[in-house]
């Protein structure tokens, strides 16, 4: 199996994440230090969780295989 | 006796007879119940077709076998569409069977009912083998023809409710000879590639026929076998294939399967700034309620406590001062009352004081002679009176 592509965190990750972040300061437990270290690294996630969701433009690639049954993706035609 | 003309060899008549049938029946239908079935070694297909009054044999080749749409049975009733053929060495003619189709949708129906029966028997429908469709996909393999609506309807509801994808797109063909082939053999492709999160396979609504290849047993299997979650989405609402039995998720239609393979952008853009002001307003309440606490504490008795003790100290010290520098001032004028007491008494006390009454100290040889015995004639003494001595000579 080929490994994921994705540079950075997942988007599914980093909302898992963020909502962990939530519920360890909802719980009001860790000290204060960690939870501001917690807020900025939040903040950090939402940020870029909020960059993918700006993204307007569906990208849509062909899977195809060359001759030597290598894996290609190009452009679709499809318009 | 007929002419010598007219005697023909029996190739010759067979090739007549042949040039002559096959001429005059290029493209029939012929409707009948197939008996007999043998499917060769080589992959041909045999069987005989035959009604209440006559048969004739069949041929299904190998390279149009792959177009069935149905496994023919003993039995079953069906419609062929070929030509007849004259096959010289046995002198037999038959129909060279282009496509066969079972009698009526019934017949359809059937076949699709025995392989719902078959795998299912064997468990491929199970609940335990659906894998768990990921929430927050982000590279999409979808398995359908690359001009259907189908494609079409997917992508126009991605592009409104998460554009933010990568969309894999394995063309195939969707109906006719070949495509169940190609839909599996896409599937295996996407599971080699790997790098996509859910498979959607399907196409638009059609006629039975039109969407059979998504009841083919080779489609079940590759969805089946498939390591990546698959959602089936074939044609309109109302029609269940075989691929949605053993897809991990059935849509109903494509862009049913596209609006429930992500969520809609502006409820996940909702979702992150709930999740910003939650955790803005922890950090913020968190923050106040410390401060409010050492302002508490500040203000609390206990932590005041040191500074009141302090405070006292410095009011006991000066006090402290206070009383003792009145006690010392009193002692000192004790001390001076004393003093000046002292000194007149002292005063009271000199030498000098009782000379001014009339006395005298008499000294020999600067020691003074406080007995007449003590001095003999012709001693010489001095004589100190308050204001000043006087030498003398004693004479007796």
């Amino acid at each position: 199996m080929s490994s994921k592509k994705s540079p950075k965190h997942s988007f599914e990750d980093s909302l898992k994440r963020l909502e962990a972040i939530v519920e360890s300061l909802e719980q009001g437990s860790v000290p204060l230090d960690e939870a501001v270290e917690l807020y900025e690294e939040g903040i950090l996630l939402a940020k870029e969780c909020g960059e993918k969701l700006k993204t307007t433009e569906l990208k849509i690639k062909k899977l195809t295989k060359d001759i030597n049954g290598q894996f290609q993706l190009t452009d679709s035609d499809a318009e | 006796m007929p002419s010598e003309k007219q005697i023909l060899t029996v190739s010759e008549i067979t090739r007549q007879i042949k040039f002559s049938l096959e001429q005059s029946f290029p493209r029939i239908w012929i409707q009948g119940e197939i008996s007999n079935f043998k499917r060769h070694t080589s992959g041909h297909i045999y069987f005989t077709l035959k009604d209440e009054g006559a048969q004739i044999s069949a041929t299904l080749w190998r390279s149009r076998v792959a177009n069935l749409l149905f496994d023919p049975q003993d039995g079953m009733k069906v419609i062929a569409r070929g030509a007849i053929a004259v096959y010289p060495p046995r002198g037999t003619y038959q129909i060279d069977v282009e496509q066969l189709q079972p009698l009526g949708v019934g017949e359809l129906q059937l076949a699709f009912e025995r392989l719902k029966k078959k795998l299912s028997d064997e468990g491929l429908f199970d609940e335990e083998h659906k894998k768990p469709i990921p929430e927050y996909p982000e590279h999409i393999g979808i398995i359908t023809s690359e001009t259907g609506a189908a494609l079409q309807d997917i992508r126009s509801v991605l592009s409104r409710r998460f554009p933010s994808l990568e969309v894999i797109l394995a063309p195939v063909r969707v109906q006719g000879a070949g495509a169940a082939e190609e839909i599996a053999a896409a599937m295996s492709d996407m599971n080699t590639y790997g790098d996509v999160d859910v498979i959607i396979v399907g196409r638009g609504g059609g006629s039975l026929e039109d969407l059979w290849a998504f009841n083919e047993e080779i489609v079940a299997r590759a969805i089946y076998d498939s390591k990546i979650p698959v959602i089936s989405a074939v044609g309109h609402e109302i029609d269940f294939s075989i691929a949605d039995f053993v897809a991990d998720l059935r849509a109903p239609t494509p862009s049913a399967a596209a609006e429930m393979v992500v969520r809609d952008r502006s409820e996940l853009i909702d979702i992150i700034a709930n999740i910003c002001y939650t955790m803005q307003g922890n950090v913020d309440d968190r923050i106040s309620s410390l401060r409010d606490r050492i302002q508490n504490l500040i203000a609390s008795y206990s932590f005041n406590r040191p500074k009141d003790l302090l405070r006292e100290s410095v009011q006991r010290i000066d006090e402290l001062e206070r009383s003792l520098s009145r006690i010392f001032s009193h002692v000192f004028q004790l001390t001076n009352q004393r003093y000046a007491t002292i000194q007149h008494s002292l005063e009271s006390l000199s030498p000098k004081k009782v000379l001014k009454r009339g006395y005298t100290i008499v000294r020999k040889d600067g020691r003074v002679i406080a007995s007449a015995k003590v001095l003999h004639e012709g001693d010489r003494a001095t004589v100190q009176f308050h204001d000043g001595d006087v030498k003398t000579k004693v004479e007796e």
